[in-house]
């Protein structure tokens, strides 16, 4: 992923579309889209408290920065998070609450 | 995680399925042929629409997300509707299977209306011909009516479920063909030797060469078509089809009959894989997290005589149901196995002067209507 994907990525913000549910399993999380029927495995074992913390914060970084996850570890999860958001299990959100 | 991994991790079991298959009933107005429950009779003891529902609460509190229903005919029972409804309502999303017999124009227009639900109508032919001498006469009319009242009923994308036969291994395009004028999608499964299909599979399954065909045919799909996962055992002739390509029985599937009782998948209703009841003490979690059955399913399986043939990664010896009703050994090779072992195998035990083969548990076959291949 290139630097300006990976920042573009971690400035966004995000959150779980309300048709998603998530079931934590030991190798991270189960992901189901009620809408597109789509099911995911997540496997990083602390993406589901991102996951789930997404809509609290600012942008994506400032989920990350919340949940403690290592720095080193961003980029993996900002690849995790295009490809949610590329089956539409995390989506924009649209309204600015801030 | 590598995907290795995470097939490891699944093979060990989850703390629920994900997905569950439930027979909510034996009745059935058909008598396909290669029925897997061998279904026809209602039994007496079926759960109960006070019992359905406990189920649906265990379920929903496991976090599962869909249930697959099927039978029988599941639209037969008189709570269907309400079962469906109640499921979605806990936040379970329903597919089921049906012959159609049931989905006039009334009962398209109700299910379009429910959110949540996906519909498979069966069909084993492009034209009555194929599909009848299997399904049974008047099937192919009755699938084709209620896939016409759906799409006038602006139900969306149904999926037309077809068992792939010996017969229909010709038509796969033209079910594709049909499946895109509806606006549908196609699924396509692997014909098992369970249920009826015990007497039928013989004249059925697939030669080796169609096997080959199916699999360039699934390849050139990708994931454009549906299978349930179900073909994996042709994954030795090359590239891995879509799918996780492994068994899941007991794993993260499994199926509840129509009397509650749990097996490890729904291709093998016998009482070596029937792991509990959901009328046991502690309900169907009980049985999911503690049966020895499926414990021990939830362990390293041993490759067998597989375990010199360069192909078991990418087959993993196939099916357990396939094996287990032709009579072969389950840590060996599949009766369809691509690279011919299956049928050796299945010589070798044609050649035993008494075989025994193990017959399904519960025939629910009507007694004046045993199904005759014609």
């Amino acid at each position: 992923m290139s630097t300006d994907l990976l920042n573009d990525l971690l400035g966004r913000s995000l959150e779980l579309h309300p048709q998603a549910a998530v079931r934590p399993e030991p190798f991270g999380a189960l992901v189901y889209h009620y809408g597109n029927r789509r099911l995911v495995f997540l496997q990083h074992t602390d993406m589901v408290a991102v996951a789930r913390a997404l809509s609290q914060h600012a942008t994506l970084a400032d989920t990350l920065e919340a949940c403690g996850v290592d720095q080193r570890r961003w980029p993996s999860f900002a690849k995790a998070f295009e490809s949610l958001l590329n089956s539409d299990i995390v989506r924009e959100r649209t309204t600015d609450e801030r | 995680m590598s995907a290795e991994s995470l097939v490891n991790q699944l093979k060990s079991g989850l703390d629920a399925p994900i997905c569950l298959t439930w027979e909510l009933t034996y009745a059935c107005n058909l008598q396909c042929v290669h029925c897997l429950s061998s279904s026809g009779q209602r039994d007496p003891h079926e759960l109960s629409t006070a019992e359905a529902k406990r189920v649906i609460d265990e379920l929903r509190d496991l976090q599962v997300f869909y249930i697959n229903i099927g039978g029988g005919e599941p639209m037969v029972r008189r709570d269907f509707f309400e079962l469906v409804e109640y499921s979605v309502a806990q936040g379970i999303g329903v597919k089921f299977s049906t012959n159609g017999a049931f989905i006039d124009a009334e009962k398209a227009r109700r299910l379009a209306g429910m959110d949540y639900l996906d519909i498979q109508i069966s069909l084993d032919g492009v034209d009555a011909a194929t599909n009848d001498a299997v399904r049974g006469a008047g099937s192919y009319d009755m699938a084709r009516r209620a896939m016409d009242n759906l799409a006038a009923a602006d139900f969306g994308p149904f999926k037309i479920s077809v068992v792939v036969t010996r017969q229909n291994v010709p038509q796969l395009n033209q079910f594709k063909a049909l499946a895109d004028s509806y606006g549908a999608q196609l699924r396509v499964t692997r014909l098992r030797p369970s249920g009826r299909g015990v007497d039928s599979w013989d004249h059925l399954h697939p030669t080796n060469a169609q096997q080959r065909e199916i699999y360039q045919w699934l390849m050139a799909h990708g994931e454009g078509v549906l299978t349930g996962d179900s073909f994996f055992h042709l994954n030795a002739l090359g590239d891995p089809l879509p799918g996780l390509n492994m068994c899941g029985a007991g794993r993260v599937v499994c199926l509840i009959d129509p009397v509650g009782d749990v097996y490890a998948c729904p291709f093998v209703i016998h009482d070596e894989f029937r792991a509990g009841n959901v009328r046991d003490p502690g309900g169907f979690s009980a049985v999911w997290k503690q049966s020895e059955l499926f414990t021990s399913l939830r362990e390293p399986q041993s490759a067998g005589a597989c375990a010199s043939c360069g192909a078991f990664d990418a087959c993993q010896g196939g099916c357990m149901a396939a094996k287990f009703f032709t009579g072969l050994p389950l840590d060996g090779p599949d009766p369809e196995c691509v690279g011919g072992d299956g049928e050796v195998a299945l010589a070798e035990l044609a050649a035993v002067p008494v075989l025994l083969k193990p017959r399904p548990a519960a025939d629910h076959t009507k007694p004046d209507r045993r199904p005759v291949l014609t």
